[in-house]
């Protein structure tokens, strides 16, 4: 058994002060991580320091514009741009941002529809 | 010293065999539990289509009306979970690998046997059956 | 100042197995601007979730990288397990780890031979490939698969192995060790290989913990992130120091890459040696219903399963963050300012799997 996990809740306005703070505790970027519950995205932010994972998660809706930490966080480019591509989120002010390029998808933000399991019906009709 | 160490692994190399197999003419290296590709004894599927529900990659078909069990093999990735799920032992894993195709949509289609009316083996497949129904 | 050009390096490129792209912009020689592109081969893998049952979802998660895939099956059946609170057998957490640290070192072979490929080391290509061959037997004889073994399940293994075969394994083991010892000191004492890789693509100690850098890559900086010290698995009951080294240059990522197989047969043999006897699962009856980050130590790094089930039989999210997606931004720090001539060493001392980046 590992141990068990807290994510904190904060708002979408703490988000890079959190960041500049874990940057300050000598934290490192472990991921974000968008999951689509409903009509909101959680966005899950998880720094971890010797092996102890912190998460900050916050709750958007998909019109939303959320700030990114890529100026605190170099790396955190290729998740913000993810999020952006997979969800149709956002986000503002990316170093690198790829503008929709990231992955090439034939539908668009293919993660922000919700697929409802049919009844096992055969892959051939 | 490493050129001596090389000098020892050019030597071994010179006098051993390839260590590699002519494959298709020689046939590849397998062992008892090797997962080649499912085959089916239609005498014994009751179409309770637990496989069917249980396959990742839905590769498996089955017709209750009809009585069919179908595979289509370029969706079967050799997991066995339908192996583990069939209630009558009817699929086996075997060793071999199937043959290689060259056309998508290469389904295999058997004729099968259907649930067996007054023996109590029927019994718990049609348990399995319901869920499928809801 | 000299007058920029850009070039584009991949996706189809002969140093590269999987397609990655790279616009490099280049000032004479020099590489001063560096921008990636993926999403070639992105699949969805995390969005299946929704359709499948999480007990088969297993196969799935397996299959998102072909090399080290007993990891990522590992990784998802742990934070399963964690979220319900199963306390899975003792001898299956061995095995797991057993199995583990056997991909571990075929994923390292594999990448020795293709780096050397890469700058036309062919007979250590060769060599590699024959050794990983044996790695590759003794996992088909044990689980039935070569490189995806289909072992893992949702509270326990599917296959155990018998204790002779457990002592064939060592045994053929420190059979091998010989050879690759013979094989490494090659790659790594040879004169050419040092003047092509020592002193290139130095990653700061600072930039590559700030940058999110994992596995080896960390690792070859002096950065010691090994996820196997945490614990999951048997790992907690098995004496190992992960390997460190401290130049941060491409030599240091090969030597680390190197020195980790021995340390895999050393953890196999501990195994060995300590498996308790009992059973290899357990039966689970319900399903998931809460959230958590799984951790596990792949050939590249850290991967984190990120899991969320509501309590039905389709889980809600199945986030996957592997070792080289994190890895993308120190290998743009670790581009800046290096030769041209050098990227295709560089690109490959991070070890990049496409495949696991894209899902």
């Amino acid at each position: 058994m590992m141990e068990p996990q807290t994510i904190l809740p904060i708002g979408v306005g703490d988000v890079v002060p959190k960041a500049e703070q874990a940057k300050r505790d000598g934290k490192r970027l472990v991921q974000i991580g968008c999951t689509k519950i409903g009509d909101d995205f959680e966005i899950i932010y998880v720094y971890d320091k010797d092996y102890q994972l912190t998460s900050y998660r916050i709750t958007v809706k998909q019109a939303d514009e959320i700030p990114s930490i890529s100026s605190v966080y170099f790396g955190a480019f290729v998740y913000e741009n993810e999020i952006h591509d997979l969800y149709g989120i956002h986000v503002t002010g990316i170093n690198i941002d790829f503008k929709g390029t990231f992955y090439k998808t034939t539908i668009k933000h293919p993660f922000s529809v919700t697929i409802v399991k049919e009844d096992d019906s055969c892959q051939n009709k | 010293m490493t050129f001596f160490q090389m000098t020892k692994t050019v030597l071994k190399s010179l006098f051993t065999r390839p260590a590699t197999l002519m494959y298709p003419a020689k046939p590849a290296n397998i062992t008892p539990i090797t997962r080649g590709h499912v085959s089916i004894n239609p005498e014994g599927c009751i179409t309770c289509r637990s496989c069917q529900r249980k396959c990742p990659t839905q590769a498996i078909c089955v017709e209750v009306k009809e009585k069919t069990w179908e595979i289509d093999n370029m969706r079967c990735v050799v997991c066995s979970v339908c192996v583990d799920v069939c209630p009558t032992k009817c699929l086996t894993m075997e060793t071999q690998y199937r043959k290689v195709l060259t056309a998508r949509g290469a389904k295999d289609k058997f004729p099968v046997a259907g649930p067996k009316k007054r023996d109590p083996v029927a019994a718990p497949a049609a348990d399995a059956a319901k869920p499928a129904k809801e | 100042m000299s007058k920029q050009i850009t070039i584009p390096f991949g996706p189809q490129h002969p140093v590269l197995p999987e397609p990655l792209h790279l616009d490099l912009v280049l000032e004479d020689e020099k590489v001063v601007d560096v921008i990636p592109t993926i999403g070639y081969v992105h699949r969805g893998l995390e969005k299946l979730v929704e359709k499948r049952e999480y007990t088969e979802y297993v196969f799935i998660a397996e299959r998102i990288c072909g090399i080290c895939s007993f990891i990522h099956s590992q990784a998802y059946v742990q934070g399963i397990e964690q979220i319900m609170g199963l306390e899975i057998p003792e001898r299956a957490q061995y095995l797991r780890t057993i199995w583990s640290e056997y991909s571990r070192l075929h994923s390292h072979l594999l990448w020795l031979g293709c780096f050397a490929d890469s700058m036309g080391f062919e007979s250590v290509f060769m060599n590699s490939w024959r050794l990983r061959e044996h790695i590759l037997n003794d996992l088909e004889a044990t689980t039935g698969g070569r490189v995806i073994q289909g072992v893992c399940k949702v509270a326990g293994v599917r296959r155990d192995i018998t204790p002779e075969k457990l002592d064939e394994m060592v045994k053929g083991l420190r059979g091998i060790e010989h050879e690759l010892q013979d094989l490494t000191n090659v790659f790594l004492h040879d004169s050419s290989i040092q003047h092509r890789l020592k002193g290139i693509g130095v990653l700061k100690k600072e930039d590559a913990y700030q940058l999110g850098a994992v596995g080896p890559t960390a690792r070859g900086s002096g950065v010691a992130i090994d996820i196997r010290e945490t614990g999951y698995a048997a790992f907690g009951k098995i004496n190992f120091r992960p390997v460190v080294e401290h130049d941060g240059d491409c030599y240091a990522r090969c030597a680390i890459r190197a020195k980790e197989m021995f340390t895999s047969i050393d953890i196999i043999e501990q195994c060995a040696k300590k498996i308790p006897d009992g059973p290899v699962d357990m039966k689970v009856t319900g399903a998931p219903d809460g959230e958590y980050f799984s951790r596990a130590e792949q050939p590249r790094g850290e991967v984190i399963h990120y899991i969320k089930g509501n309590g039905k039989k389709n889980l809600l999210r199945h986030r996957v963050r592997t070792p080289t997606f994190t890895n993308i931004p120190p290998l743009i720090t670790l581009l800046k300012g290096c030769d041209l001539a050098d990227v295709p060493v560089i690109v490959l001392t991070i070890d990049p799997c496409i495949g696991c980046a894209e899902r």
